[in-house]
């Protein structure tokens, strides 16, 4: 059986890539992709830990599950936000999105 | 697996159940009505919300502290003293709400409030990691829609992206911890945690590494330093009923949230985390009152001051003792009503002269003088004056701190406090002495619908009350803090 710190080391990469993409890409989806990344990896971890661990105890599956829920719906609104911006200021880089600082 | 259901079940989310209740009457109360009536909605709101208080006073006062649903919720005094607090802000919020010329036709918004103060309630009693981040999800959900609810004004969408790229950001490394917490551990439960780490199954270094990635997230919502710079850019963008509920009920939420997970899933490292939240609230003080003195916006200058509060309570949580949380309680208390009339106060003058700019309020005094002294309440309760609550709530945060040998903290919050007397005063002096630019005053009235005076003279009172009169709440903090020894 693959040993489980392979899994928790994809998760970290996957964590890593993610949190790289929100901080360095400058498209507003793009960031949205970047945090859901950040979200699999948390999902790869409470996954294999359940399997790794109890399996009997089924509170890390459950967990997963419901961070797909919240995550879907953080999107969504994420989404919309990004419409309501774009129909005003066709744009959907993140440097446009500027007008208020200090 | 049989589930039996006890009435301390129902009791125990009975403020949950009528909020799920409260919301679909709106909803559909909102389909009746015609457009130029919906504003009486906010009535229903703040009603319902009122209706919901005594409700939850009278018969879901909590006993003994207990955990129901299988350990997800805890029924004590901490989390119910928190919700009503919670209630209370939501209800004056539905009243700022009300003649706000985008959100008070709308039931969409009413409902929106109340579904995130139902996440806020259930933030406050959570007790396993499951349950606290649906919790946290369901309070920051509603609240990006609604700060970015004005889809026909620029800053107001900004705003709202704004926060949910940073909000989604941190919850995400915050869960990212709860994952790493839950794997080591091999359970979600907060209170099982503690003993987990008292047994020594987790290693210090590793705990202080999970505690950095919940700082992360937790430290978002009560926007302390470095994870602050969200919050002006929000609540300037944002619709300014928002602005007040999210520098208060969200903020109290997130307290309520890193009191119980850090006193009671961490104990053992008490050391290292108290010391690191004094180095925190240290430089959310300083770095919030010195950037808030150079601001011409007045939400950016409540945002910058809201951020120097959070640093104010945090001493209460670094003190790590039963009278620091109870002072953090009833600093966040005194804290909702403060900052509550002071937003209150630029929703109604933002209404009347459409704009947020500190020169637009000279001559208020002339112009609306009932305003102006809610204002004046206002600002000399958060710059510490007595009788204020601001005053009294100091006062027990720095004792806390002197009580706790971190002298050097509380001096650091009394010099902080001094320079925050010199901004909200500046403030106060276009209100009561500066004029109107070659304008007559009189000519110019702001005024006050029903709503509005409602919530000013409730919140002005409450501030009043809760300075003077200090002991009985002070005994219902202290009631919460026991919970958590």
């Amino acid at each position: 059986m693959i040993p489980l710190s392979w899994y928790l080391t994809l998760s970290a990469g996957l964590f890593s890539i993610g949190l790289f993409g929100v901080l360095a890409r400058k498209n507003a989806v793009a960031i949205l992709l970047g945090i859901e990344l950040m979200l699999n990896a948390v999902n790869i971890n409470l996954v294999a830990f359940w399997r790794y661990g109890d399996p009997a105890m089924i509170v890390g599956q459950v967990f997963a599950i419901i961070v797909f829920a919240t995550a879907a719906a953080e999107v969504a609104v994420g989404l919309a936000l990004i419409i309501s911006i774009y129909r005003r200021r066709k744009t959907v880089v993140a440097d446009e999105i500027d007008m208020m600082k200090w | 697996m049989t589930v039996t259901y006890t009435s301390s079940m129902i009791m125990a989310i009975l403020p949950e159940i009528l909020l799920l209740a409260l919301g679909l009457l709106v909803l559909a109360v909102d389909l009746a009505l015609k457009e130029e009536k919906r504003r009486s909605l906010g009535w229903l709101t703040a009603g319902g919300l009122l209706a919901i208080m005594a409700a939850s006073l009278m018969f879901a006062r909590p006993g003994d502290p207990e955990m129901v649903f299988g350990g997800m919720v805890r029924y004590d005094w901490l989390g119910f003293f928190f919700k009503m607090l919670f209630l209370f802000a939501a209800a004056i919020t539905a009243l700022f709400m009300m003649d706000h010329k985008n959100l008070g036709h709308r039931g969409e918004a009413y409902l929106l409030l109340l579904a995130s103060t139902l996440g806020m309630s259930l933030m406050a009693s959570a007790a396993d990691l499951v349950m606290l981040y649906i919790a946290i999800e369901t309070t920051s959900i509603p609240l990006y829609i609604l700060a970015g609810f004005m889809t026909g004004d620029d800053h107001s969408t900004e705003s709202g992206f704004k926060y949910l790229l940073f909000g989604a950001l941190t919850s995400t490394v915050m869960l990212y911890g709860f994952s790493l917490l839950y794997g080591f551990t091999g359970t979600t439960g907060i209170y099982e945690l503690g003993a987990m780490f008292s047994a020594g199954q987790v290693s210090l270094g590793l705990a202080v590494g999970l505690i950095f990635l919940i700082i992360v997230g937790l430290g978002f919502k009560v926007s302390i330093v470095p994870f602050h710079f969200w919050a002006p850019d929000v609540y300037e963008g944002a619709p300014t009923p928002v602005a007040g509920f999210l520098s208060t009920a969200s903020k109290a939420a997130g307290f309520a949230v890193l009191m119980r997970l850090f006193l009671i899933a961490f104990p053992d490292v008490a050391a290292s985390w108290s010391l690191l939240l004094a180095v925190l609230s240290t430089l959310t003080m300083t770095l919030g009152n010195l950037v808030a003195m150079v601001q011409k916006n007045i939400k950016r200058l409540l945002a910058y001051s809201s951020i120097a509060h959070a640093g104010y309570a945090m001493i209460g949580l670094a003190a790590v003792s039963q009278l620091g949380v109870a002072s953090v309680v009833f600093y966040l208390a005194a804290y909702i009503l403060t900052n509550l009339a002071a937003f209150g106060v630029v929703v109604a003058v933002g209404r009347e002269t459409g704009s947020d700019e500190i020169t637009a309020y000279s001559g208020l005094s002339r112009r609306a003088p009932g305003l102006a002294l809610a204002m004046m309440v206002a600002f000399l309760s958060l710059a510490g004056m007595p009788p204020f609550g601001g005053f009294v709530a100091k006062v027990f945060v720095f004792t806390a701190a002197v009580k706790a040998d971190m002298v050097w903290l509380a001096i650091v919050g009394v010099l902080n406090s001094i320079i925050g007397v010199y901004y909200y005063l500046t403030v106060l002096k276009y209100v009561y002495l500066y004029r109107m630019e070659n304008e007559d005053e009189d000519q110019h009235p702001i005024p006050l619908s029903r709503p509005y005076t409602i919530a000013l003279v409730v919140l002005s009172i409450g501030i009043l009350l809760i300075g003077t009169i200090f002991a009985p709440w002070f005994g219902f903090s202290g009631a919460a803090a026991v919970n958590l020894f």
